[in-house]
């Protein structure tokens, strides 16, 4: 790998290596550029993947070196419900690790419809939030999202229908096989007239790109891919980047300021090399890209404070950090005869997709959402959570257990989440992360619609597993979200450089060499699976900056 | 292997439960005594390991089908305190002195199974006893490497098979159905 001195001045310093870092770093260095990329986390197996286990015990309890998530203890973060509500200590994490979360994600790879673009113009706004349209159309971004999808690896169903947005190309792997969750989700569909597919993944379900396709291990959502079909960051693009010897992926370095000049110019990062005592090391470049995910993109820009933007950085006009959406779900678990064995496979089995549309006449709120259909609990995790409707240990604990073993099936949700001003990023005050830091703190609360839409969907999930024939259904709580893995939002795009924070290029308004592209540049949430949207957006983003930057000029 | 081992992994079960025990699973139970008489604990001491051992009994109990017990879910409970769990054991040290104060200072697994659960329940609610009900659970369903599931008990009671990897189909309703 390619190593660059801090000193020495590279084209591009892209911060984070997950779903957005990873397509910019392979764009700009296959286009000649030299970049460092900045990652917080460790190496994790990168090139050496086979060593990933399924041991679930240190997966969940994994030394600092093998971390592949935060830890809430050390990138400390705090939470409250409003701004008036004191804060308490907030679990939110994210994927620290190169590749970032698609290390470990679930995967679900949903294309965005050309109608969650445009939200305000075909459907209104809506008091106490900041729907808008995005500055960028679904036709503008499909070759984008068909580039991303053969790319990256991108396994999912062939199917022409109005719910799914319409494709220029197919996806290059066929779906991933059914499980007894998809059997038995299309069982209710014919009864309630659903439309039920495969997931859309990336996982490749056959040899693609020099990797071997899933062996449905079923160590899936929360593990590092042993076989590589996962597409990870990590796997598909980072080291295509590296191979380029224009990249250099610079390993437990956390960034924590983005330097500028007098004239507003960014001139590099500032970071703590964590593998040598936390020392402070500058890389100088000339053009910053923040990756960091919707979480630390704006605490980032909010901690590069200086004389010229005391507000921090981009940041003139106060939207840095606001309109927080951090992922609504809820739905409905229930009990079958038979064992469905979902603990082998990929994590998603099915996906339910008749309420993706808006239809606020008939249901009275604002959105939707796709539903999808699991089982699979690790054993450990089974256990610990315990069966249901009974005691929390003990013969009665045991002889449920071992009952209801295997034959449980979830309906989780990825649902609508309106972008309200008041949900925020920002600084805490008072706690500070363990590098000294103002720690990270998040206050949300969701729109009243999205309550109504949360209960539509636990109801839905109940008729679904019912008509699916489970003997036994209990539903969720209408739960408020509090910080997770699909934070968006927070540095929103539009034309308008008083109430957006990056340009339809992800330009920072503010600054004219620094380009933030991740979930942060959400205009609207989608139906809550942002993965394949913001790697859409990185190509796109890339795309630009590739040309831009061979004029030597990238405001253009 | 030695009495005091036996005496250990039997103390609480009953002379007719050990014979059931070695009856319906010879293997296991051979391999257990083996193992645990090879083996020391790291950090619990004798009588540490002994109230631990009743109470992740009583956690997850030996009915019909083997429990904590002979899942030897204490060796990796003991393994925990000194690995990812080093965390707890003020927890532990804690814990132990509260609940001789519900046994009368008597050995958790000298009392009759019905005060065992009465004692359990009173401190049920306590950071202690969520302890070591998630380390019980834990050393059942965890890999056999790190020192309880001994033969994979818990993971056949709960019909998960740890092969690396597998083809559809996977369940009884895939199965009837085929393919999407």
């Amino acid at each position: 790998m390619k190593k660059f001195n801090p000193s020495e001045e590279v084209d591009f310093v892209v911060i984070g290596s997950g779903a957005a870092g990873g397509v910019m770093a392979k764009q700009l260095a296959q286009a000649g550029f030299s970049v460092v990329v900045m990652e917080q986390g460790n190496w994790g197996a990168y090139g050496h993947e086979q060593d990933y286990n399924k041991d679930e015990l240190s997966n969940r309890f994994p030394t600092e070196h093998d971390m592949l998530l935060s830890d809430p203890k050390l990138q400390r973060n705090t939470f409250r419900r409003n701004a008036s509500e004191k804060t308490m200590p907030g679990n939110h994490n994210y994927g620290c690790v190169v590749g970032g979360g698609t290390v470990t994600y679930g995967a679900s790879s949903w294309r965005h419809l050309p109608y969650e673009f445009d939200e305000a113009s075909r459907f209104g706004t809506m008091k106490g939030t900041g729907i808008a349209d995005w500055p960028v159309s679904y036709a503008e971004i499909e070759p984008y999202y068909t580039q991303a999808e053969w790319e990256i690896g991108i396994s999912g169903p062939n199917i022409k229908t109005p719910l799914i947005a319409p494709m220029s190309k197919p996806y290059p792997c066929r779906p991933l096989p059914l499980k007894s969750s998809g059997a038995l989700i299309q069982k209710a569909a014919a009864k309630l007239n659903l439309t039920v597919t495969p997931n859309v993944a990336a996982i490749i379900t056959e040899p693609y790109n020099g990797r071997s396709g899933c062996i449905n291990c079923g160590a899936c959502s929360g593990y590092g891919c042993q076989v590589k079909a996962r597409s990870s960051s990590a796997v598909a693009l980072l080291p295509i980047a590296v191979a380029t010897g224009n990249c250099e992926i610079r390993v437990q370095s956390y960034v924590r300021e983005i330097n500028v000049d007098a004239a507003g110019r960014a001139t590099g990062v500032t970071y703590f090399d964590k593998a040598n005592n936390n020392r402070e090391i500058f890389q100088k470049a000339k053009c910053v890209v923040l990756s960091a995910n919707g979480t630390e993109t704006p605490r980032l820009l909010l901690l590069s404070k200086s004389s010229r933007f005391p507000n921090g950085l981009a940041n003139s006009n106060g939207i840095v950090g606001k309109y927080l959406m951090s992922g609504n779900g809820g739905g409905a678990s229930g009990l079958f005869d038979q064992p469905l064995n979902e603990y082998k496979g990929a994590v998603t089995g099915a996906a339910v997709l008749s309420y993706v549309p808006n239809d606020v006449k008939n249901r009275g709120f604002y959105g939707g959402g796709r539903m999808t259909a699991r089982g699979q609990m690790s054993p450990m995790q089974y256990g610990l959570a315990g069966p249901h409707g009974a005691p929390s240990w003990g013969a009665g604990y045991k002889k449920a257990l071992i009952e209801q073993a295997n034959r449980r099936l979830t309906m989780v949700n990825f649902i609508s989440q309106l972008p309200v001003e008041t949900n925020t990023v920002d600084l805490d005050p008072d706690v500070k992360d363990a590098w000294g830091l103002p720690a990270m703190r998040i206050t949300s609360t969701s729109h009243e619609n999205d309550f109504k839409a949360m209960q539509f969907f636990i109801d839905k999930s109940a008729e679904i597993l019912k008509a699916a024939g489970a003997t036994q259904v209990w539903t969720d709580q209408v739960n408020d979200s509090r910080g997770g893995a699909h934070a968006r939002g927070t540095c929103r795009m539009g034309n308008d450089p008083k109430s957006s924070v990056v340009n339809k290029y992800h330009r920072a308004h503010d600054v004219p060499n620094l380009f933030v592209v991740d979930g942060s540049s959400f205009v609207t949430g989608g139906r809550n699976h942002p993965t394949m949207t913001i790697s859409a957006l990185a190509y796109r983003c890339a795309d630009h900056l590739v040309k831009a930057a061979k004029t030597g000029n990238v405001t253009i | 292997m030695s009495d005091s081992r036996r005496n250990f992994l039997f103390k609480t079960v009953g002379a007719s439960s050990a014979a059931w025990l070695t009856a319906n699973w010879p293997a296991e139970v051979a391999a257990a005594e083996k193992a645990q008489a090879m083996g020391n604990f790291t950090y619990f001491s004798r009588e540490q390991a002994g109230e631990v051992d009743a109470m992740a009994a009583q956690i997850y109990p030996t009915t019909d089908t083997p429990g904590a017990r002979e899942a030897q879910v204490i060796y990796f409970i003991d393994l925990a305190l000194v690995t990812f769990a080093q965390d707890k054991q003020d927890i532990y040290a804690k814990g132990l002195a509260e609940l001789s104060t519900h046994t009368g200072g008597r050995p958790l697994g000298t009392l009759s199974p019905e005060q065992q659960i009465q004692a359990l329940t009173a401190i049920e609610k306590t950071p202690f006893f969520r302890t070591v009900r998630d380390h019980t659970i834990m050393g059942m369903f965890a890999a056999p490497q790190h020192g309880g599931n001994f033969k994979k008990i818990g993971w056949s009671q709960i019909g998960y098979d740890d092969s690396l990897n597998f083809r559809a189909p996977f369940g009884a309703y895939d199965k009837a159905e085929g393919t999407w």
